[in-house]
């Protein structure tokens, strides 16, 4: 029914002098999904995003974004054409207020181009644009926490922040790194509603995850690596059970049955 | 028994808090309070010509804002964009041998050999410096020092520019009142309008790229351009301070790609205190004279500077500045942990 995916990824290859991160890695991404990427540590999850939004270049392969060849651009010109990202290590500009953090990339070509989050193609009043986005995302809007210093906010907030620096470019895409890690049981169960309200929005998500059981909620299609290579992709159902990725999570099924047992 | 520990605590003054924002036409108090300091200020800066003994330290004023462009121009970039540049004399030298030439061989008069030279000097500047612009680390600082250095040795072995001998018979300025105060407004205006920069949009994205360039990027900004656009306002402050060293020396010569000028500004940051802009002017105005004062001790003159030096590194290492505004803004207590 639909003739070129939004993201196509044909075959990536990076090295690392004599290791081979990712090994020749193919995927789609259709337009309004949340495709989840999972793998054991040091499967390569994190390269790919890192090939695909420019900040590594792939040693071969291709990136299509819409059908044009996107492969090896600068990731400044990625982000410009609405590819974003997360980081798993939060990059938030520490040294300023949390809303501050939002002017910087709403002061980008794209964001006043597009208007912004949500813009109607002109952007207005940044810091009214930055208060809105925080609020969308879970800051009170009516308390001091956007005003707060960076440095001092927990890493809830500075994972929502990472977030919300993709929404004020207007993105197409949004790849998370890890949103989920190192966040408690509550402020993950309020996060999940979030994604799906950004879905809503018709942003397309890639999430990269090691929480499975929350991944899977949210999940339309998960792809399984395991040392640089797609070990299988389907939906959460088929990939929970399939033995081959509790294998490649934890190395053989007798693990497994102590996880269960303790 | 455990012994009791005691914490310092600083809380923001009350009137600090009161004169943020609209609050602050309250009352004569709050308004004093913000105005006060910047006050003080400028009426010091347009007093110090007048307040002089002589046509000698009336000289050390001039030499003291020359210095106080070339901190102001460190501190905006190594504070403010995360470039830490060694090359103050780079730019020195290259905006006093284009003010030079534009007057001994075109014939201007100075007003426009300064505003010329600044801005082609800036320009050159930053043309220049780009190749290292996209990479991280020390290669800027390493760059921006080695300029300097190969273009005085170029002058000297191939004999152009006047060679050794520089070039003579610049034109100074029309009189001494008109070069001080030209210099101490230039000064100023660099100063306030350095502090208005860094808090624009503009100012937060290069303040962004200190903190975190890998977030600029993501943030589909070119991070290279607006270093350029950093590196060229630098370069301007600095060019400035070569073109208008060069009338007052009337003459422009090798020793204006000396490291000095590149020292000199990062030890004044240092003393007035890193990344306040007033700071590195205020280091000066006490950096420039004392090095003066030293000058009848000859090679000791350098001992007692590097005292100096080391001895506020030691003790004071958030300089003058820093520590001034915490005491403005904050009072401090000790409490029980």
């Amino acid at each position: 029914m639909n003739t070129t995916p939004l993201l196509q990824v044909e075959g990536i290859t990076k090295t690392f002098g004599g290791i081979t991160a990712v090994n020749g890695v193919s995927f789609t991404v259709n337009d309004g999904e949340i495709l989840g990427i999972i793998g054991p540590n040091g499967s390569g999850k994190t390269t790919v995003v890192n090939c695909i939004t420019g900040f590594v270049k792939p040693t071969s392969g291709k990136v299509y974004f819409r059908g044009k060849d996107i492969t090896g651009k600068p990731a400044h010109k990625i982000a410009d054409i609405g590819i974003t990202r997360t980081f798993q290590v939060m990059r938030p500009y520490y040294s300023l207020p949390a809303y501050k953090n939002l002017l910087i990339p709403l002061f980008s070509p794209r964001a006043r181009r597009t208007g912004g989050w949500r813009g109607g193609g002109r952007l207005g009043d940044r810091a009214r644009v930055g208060i809105d986005i925080l609020e969308e995302i879970g800051f009170e809007r009516d308390s001091y926490v956007p005003y707060k210093m960076t440095s001092i906010l927990p890493t809830g907030y500075l994972k929502r922040l990472e977030i919300a620096r993709c929404l004020a470019l207007r993105p197409e895409i949004i790849i998370c790194d890890e949103v989920f890690s190192g966040l408690s049981m509550s402020e993950i169960a309020s996060m999940v509603p979030l994604i799906e309200r950004l879905q809503m929005d018709g942003i397309t998500i890639v999430m990269i995850e090691h929480r499975l059981r929350e991944l899977f909620r949210v999940a339309n299609r998960v792809l399984v690596l395991n040392f640089g290579q797609v070990l299988m992709e389907g939906n959460p159902d088929e990939v929970m059970a399939d033995p081959s990725v509790r294998d490649a999570y934890f190395g053989s099924r007798r693990v497994e049955e102590i996880m269960e047992h303790a | 028994m455990a012994a009791e520990q005691l914490r310092k605590e600083r809380i923001d003054r009350g009137i600090k808090v009161r004169t943020e924002g609209i609050y602050a036409l309250m009352s004569w108090r709050e308004l004093l309070y913000l105005i006060g300091p910047r006050f003080l200020l400028i009426a010091g800066m347009l007093l110090l010509p007048l307040l002089m003994p002589g046509m000698y330290w009336q000289r050390v004023v001039s030499i003291v804002c020359i210095y106080a462009l070339l901190a102001l121009s460190f501190d905006f970039l190594a504070h403010f964009v995360g470039l830490v540049s060694l090359g103050g004399a780079f730019f020195v030298g290259t905006g006093g041998y284009l003010a030079a030439i534009l007057n001994t061989s075109f014939g201007l008069p100075p007003i426009l050999t300064v505003f010329l030279a600044t801005l082609l000097g800036a320009a050159l500047c930053t043309v220049l410096l780009l190749p290292c612009l996209p990479m991280r680390g020390v290669y800027f600082a390493i760059v921006s020092l080695m300029y300097p250095l190969l273009l005085a040795r170029l002058i000297e072995a191939m004999n152009i520019l006047g060679g050794t001998d520089g070039i003579m018979g610049v034109d100074s300025f029309p009189n001494r009142w008109i070069e001080q105060y030209l210099l101490i407004a230039v000064v100023l205006i660099f100063l306030f309008g350095a502090r208005r920069l860094v808090n624009t949009d503009l100012g937060l994205v290069l303040r962004g790229i200190k903190d975190n360039d890998q977030a600029i990027r993501a943030s589909a900004m070119n991070i290279t351009h607006y270093k350029a656009l950093a590196v060229f306002i630098a370069s301007i402050m600095g060019c400035l301070s070569g073109a208008c060293l060069v009338h007052i020396y009337m003459w422009s010569g090798v020793s204006q790609f000396a490291l000095d000028f590149s020292i000199l500004p990062i030890a004044a940051t240092v003393i007035g205190g890193s990344s306040t802009l007033v700071g590195p002017v205020l280091g000066c105005l006490i950096l420039v004279p004392i090095s003066e004062l030293l000058r009848d001790f000859g090679t000791l003159r350098i001992v007692s500077y590097s005292l100096i030096l080391v001895g506020f590194i030691v003790f004071r290492s958030e300089g003058l500045m820093v520590y001034g505004q915490r005491k403005y803004h904050q009072f401090e207590r000790w409490t029980r942990i």
